[in-house]
């Protein structure tokens, strides 16, 4: 069993120290006064160094990243992340600065700030992009509340509701209902498409917009989306780009050209920044010139070659993150793009849909695809065949497929699909790689019928078998207690 | 460059095996009118060796705090990040792994954030702790969103004395309908404690309190605790997790929500991101915390475990009813903080925050003895605001020195002082200050 690290503790076992102090200070009860100290004891753990390495690399061997094997999470994208992206981020001139130093002595990080900007701009169709968002769901609310401060500033008051999809991701709900929204969903068609009849019905003056992924969550593409923007514009109403699935479209089409106003992009998936085991990622947001007005401050402009924060836009929101945004995290991103260009870009889309549909055509004679035709990026298989069968669910293929070293797709999402897979190879796979899972998934489908058991109870290689999570939940303990 | 392993030869055979011809087939269901029908209007790609360069070319226009002594704060700090950190971080298992959402290939990274979480609790003194915010103020105007929900009341009293960029973020977040916010102003370089108590009634959701303040200075917190506590609104405090290897925490002064910026714990300076925010709170408010929050269990042969859990908080299960959007947001800046702690531990936390204080403590009586005085004459932790003419040409005057000077107020500089900064670059500060303000 790996202990924690408080189950490891030694006191006087650690060997940090500072350099010796030299001059002479006096004890610090004489000048911060004794009611603001502290009178309990700390109670941090104390190791060695080589304790610490070697429980953090243990840690590190239970974990799984990109860079051990496949991993088709849908909507997640999780490509492979350039190692000399993350050389450039750490350098001192981008990691060790100060985010209020003078303007002059960081102008090279304002560069890539000002490009990186003009880069998303020219890739979404879009006017302007703030930075500042931390995440794609941070970009989403930054989004929406530029919507509504839009229709705030047209004392157009009246707009209460925000639309969004039954495909859509969760964020898109948790989003509006944040921003004091009521949120009314519209129903997805026959075709895993936005039924523009129930779109029409809903869409009224006080609706601020409609939140919508294209492709959707299904990876398909909303074809219509012409037509939906004319709908929610005919209203005055703002249409909003979850930009969670660009990664099908980057360099072939444009939000911007398909109608949409607000768009947030997820640098850690289209732009290969690192996942981090959930962040730091970076969602910053795009919208066209009428909404140009309200992006939170600071924006970077240039002038003669000098680059300087512009904090002097009266009718911006505010502001939504401290500092400029993950400036790191940006670095990567904007390394990519560099690395790729814009040919690459598009190249890298080709490749990403061209993996999906592979994997969707070989997987059709196995598993259960709803809706099966040409996808984009990711498509959403089901466990129906193996279920009607055997009674094996969508959970315990993604159990079994751990057993041969594979991260699970994304389950039980889109909602609107019973027992989904979604499935994103991504770009980043060799032929080989999916030829091998397309070999697994169909051996799983054969042991389904043959030996369900083995699939019921997987995953059976894995440190530990499947957990109690009813249990967790309902007597929740969240942190190490001494008395344990 | 790219990365796409496949080669031409490859991708063609791949095409015609689900029967087509051209990648420009797999586009055939985006109308042409709304395709871009065009190369995207960038730059060529390049070669690692030319990216290389450009961006050795770009990190060499900026000035470091590897070449300058940097007393720059005011909300990030130039502490010491010890060796491992990185070195840990750097593990691919961690940095390119998604969210652990299948505890049984991720109990590395689930085991990691429960330890957090507890370092987080043992730091504060509070219950409990979520996984990760963005940063503090993000932080900040979460947990005024938290105590509105859980009072049922709309109204959050704030002194001028918090980080004005964590007060703008709560503001923004404020567009949402649900909170209002009250400034109140203070003169004296900490809150004006008297009027806050005066304004605090049953309609308060929540007083905000930063301890160590914006200035540095040390708040009087105990008169606020007892007076929202007896309205049965909440104690929000805003901390410098540093601070709290010698001060008295959180939740020793009975705070419900404690928020902080985690970038100094372990965390570069990265020109404002990517940082940490820390949530924790006591037990009553666990299901309201937003985030992901990481539990312990049994697997089904009896072994302890942990996994992702009270997740019908969260947006993915909950939809328009979770208690927040957020979902994938620091957690490799929280591990950062946990590695961070662990090297350091108890005894080291103590030491650095003691040296901090003494360097700044040295700092101001240098400065007394060449005539110069604070703004504010209150107890401080590691950061003061000294009182100085002309703030703008002082730190211009400290740039032509090879200083990174402090961050200016109307009539003073903030100077931040951490345990990277050496007496004989506070003798040269002060030196040069001294002989500016005196000229």
């Amino acid at each position: 069993m790996n202990k924690l690290l408080f189950e490891k503790n030694i006191p006087g076992s650690n060997s940090f120290f500072l350099p010796p102090l030299d001059f002479s200070a006096a004890e610090i009860s004489s000048t911060i006064p004794a009611e603001f100290l502290r009178q309990e004891e700390l109670e941090l753990p104390e190791l060695s160094e080589v304790e610490v390495v070697r429980h953090y690399t243990a840690l590190s061997h239970r974990a799984y990243g990109v860079d051990d094997g496949f991993y088709p999470l849908g909507s997640c994208t999780m490509k492979y992340n350039p190692k000399i992206n993350e050389w450039a981020a750490r350098l001192p001139g981008f990691a060790a600065i100060h985010p209020y130093q003078a303007e002059e002595t960081v102008q090279g990080a304002m560069e890539i700030l000002y490009r990186a900007e003009k880069a998303f701009c020219e890739i979404a169709g879009m006017d302007r992009f703030t930075l500042q968002p931390a995440a794609g769901a941070h970009g989403e609310i930054t989004g929406v509340m530029i919507i509504k401060a839009y229709h705030r500033s047209r004392d157009d008051d009246r707009r209460i509701r925000m639309l969004v999809p039954d495909s859509a991701h969760g964020t898109n709900p948790a989003t509006a209902h944040m921003a004091g929204y009521e949120v009314v969903e519209i129903k997805s068609n026959a075709m895993g498409l936005v039924d523009l009849d129930d779109l029409r019905s809903k869409m009224d003056a006080e609706t601020a917009g409609l939140m919508l992924t294209n492709p959707n969550t299904l990876g398909l593409f909303e074809q219509d989306i012409k037509a939906i923007a004319e709908i929610v514009h005919g209203q005055g109403g703002i249409l909003y780009y979850d930009g969670a699935n660009l990664n099908a479209i980057a360099g072939v089409a444009r939000p911007g050209d398909m109608g949409f106003d607000v768009v947030h992009f997820n640098l850690h998936k289209t732009f290969a920044t690192p996942h981090g085991g959930g962040g730091p990622g970076s969602g910053p947001v795009g919208v066209k010139e009428h909404l140009a007005a309200f992006l939170p401050t600071p924006l970077v402009e240039c002038k003669d070659g000098k680059y300087w924060f512009d904090y002097d836009r009266p009718q911006s929101l505010g502001r939504v993150k401290e500092f400029y945004g993950n400036f790191g995290v940006i670095v990567k991103a904007y390394c990519y793009i560099l690395t790729l260009g814009g040919d690459g870009l598009r190249s890298a889309s080709e490749n990403a849909v061209l993996n999906a549909n592979y994997l969707r055509h070989h997987l059709a004679s196995d598993y259960h695809i709803p809706f099966n035709r040409l996808c984009k990026h990711e498509f959403v298989a089901t466990s129906q065949n193996q279920m009607d069968a055997a009674h094996i669910s969508t959970l315990d293929i993604a159990k079994r497929l751990m057993d041969f070293g594979y991260h699970p797709p994304t389950i039980y999402f889109p909602m609107i699909v019973k027992e989904a897979m979604m499935i994103e190879p991504t770009e980043t796979e060799s032929r080989e790689r999916l030829d091998e899972f397309i070999g697994t998934m169909r051996s799983i489908a054969q042991e389904a019928k043959e030996e369900p058991d083995m699939v019921k109870n997987a995953p059976h290689r894995t440190v530990i078998v499947r957990v109690d999570e009813v249990a967790a939940a309902r007597h929740p303990i969240v942190k190490w207690e001494a008395e344990q | 460059m790219a990365y796409t392993p496949n080669p031409k030869k490859v991708t063609d055979e791949m095409l015609h095996s689900i029967g087509l011809n051209s990648m420009q087939e797999l586009f055939g269901d985006i109308p042409d009118d709304i395709k871009l029908n065009r190369p995207l209007n960038l730059e060529p790609g390049c070669s690692e060796i030319e990216l290389r360069r450009y961006m050795l070319e770009l990190a060499g226009k900026n000035i470091n705090v590897e070449q300058y002594p940097c007393f720059l704060g005011a909300g990030a700090y130039d502490h010491y990040v010890p060796a491992v950190v990185d070195q840990i971080l750097q593990r691919s298992e961690f940095y390119t792994a998604y969210t652990p959402y299948q505890p049984e290939i991720s109990q590395g990274i689930l085991q990691a954030i429960f330890e957090y979480q507890t370092l987080i609790c043992q730091l504060t003194g509070m219950e409990v702790s979520n996984a990760s915010m963005y940063d503090a103020g993000t932080a900040l105007a979460e947990a005024c969103q938290m105590a509105c929900e859980a009072s049922k009341r709309m109204r959050i009293l704030i002194p001028d004395t918090v980080h004005p960029e964590y007060a703008k973020i709560l503001n923004t977040y404020c567009i949402s309908g649900k909170m209002q916010v009250t400034m109140v102003e203070s003169h004296t370089g900490t809150a004006d404690v008297d009027r806050m108590v005066e304004m605090i009634d049953k309609e308060t959701a929540a007083v905000v309190i930063q301890h160590p303040n914006f200035y540095g200075n040390l708040e009087d917190i105990n008169r606020i605790e007892q007076a929202v506590h007896q309205q049965k609104g909440l104690l929000i405090m805003i901390v410098d997790p540093i601070s709290l290897g010698v001060l008295k925490s959180p939740g020793a002064y009975g705070a419900d929500i404690v928020v902080g910026e985690g970038q100094s714990l372990g965390n570069g300076l990265n020109f404002g991101g990517p940082y940490l925010g820390f949530m924790a709170s006591s037990k009553k408010f666990m299901r309201k915390l937003p985030g992901r929050i990481v539990g312990q269990t049994l697997d089904f042969n009896g072994q302890r475990a942990f996994v992702l859990t009270l997740q019908a908080r969260e947006q993915h299960i909950r939809r328009e009813q979770a208690s927040s959007n957020i979902c994938s947001n620091q957690a490799l800046n929280a591990l950062a903080a946990s590695i961070y702690l662990s090297m350091i531990g108890a005894q080291g936390l103590k030491e650095i925050a003691v040296r901090c204080h003494q360097l700044a403590v040295y700092a101001r009586d240098e400065f007394k003895k060449s005539g110069l005085q604070l703004k504010y004459e209150q107890p401080f932790f590691k950061e003061f605001a000294l009182r100085v003419k002309d703030p703008g040409g002082l730190n211009r005057m400290l740039l032509d020195n090879d200083i990174i000077g402090g961050y200016e107020l109307d009539d003073a500089l903030l100077l931040a002082f951490t345990e990277k900064r050496s007496r004989m670059e506070i003798d040269k500060l002060v030196a040069l200050i001294g002989g500016y303000e005196n000229e």
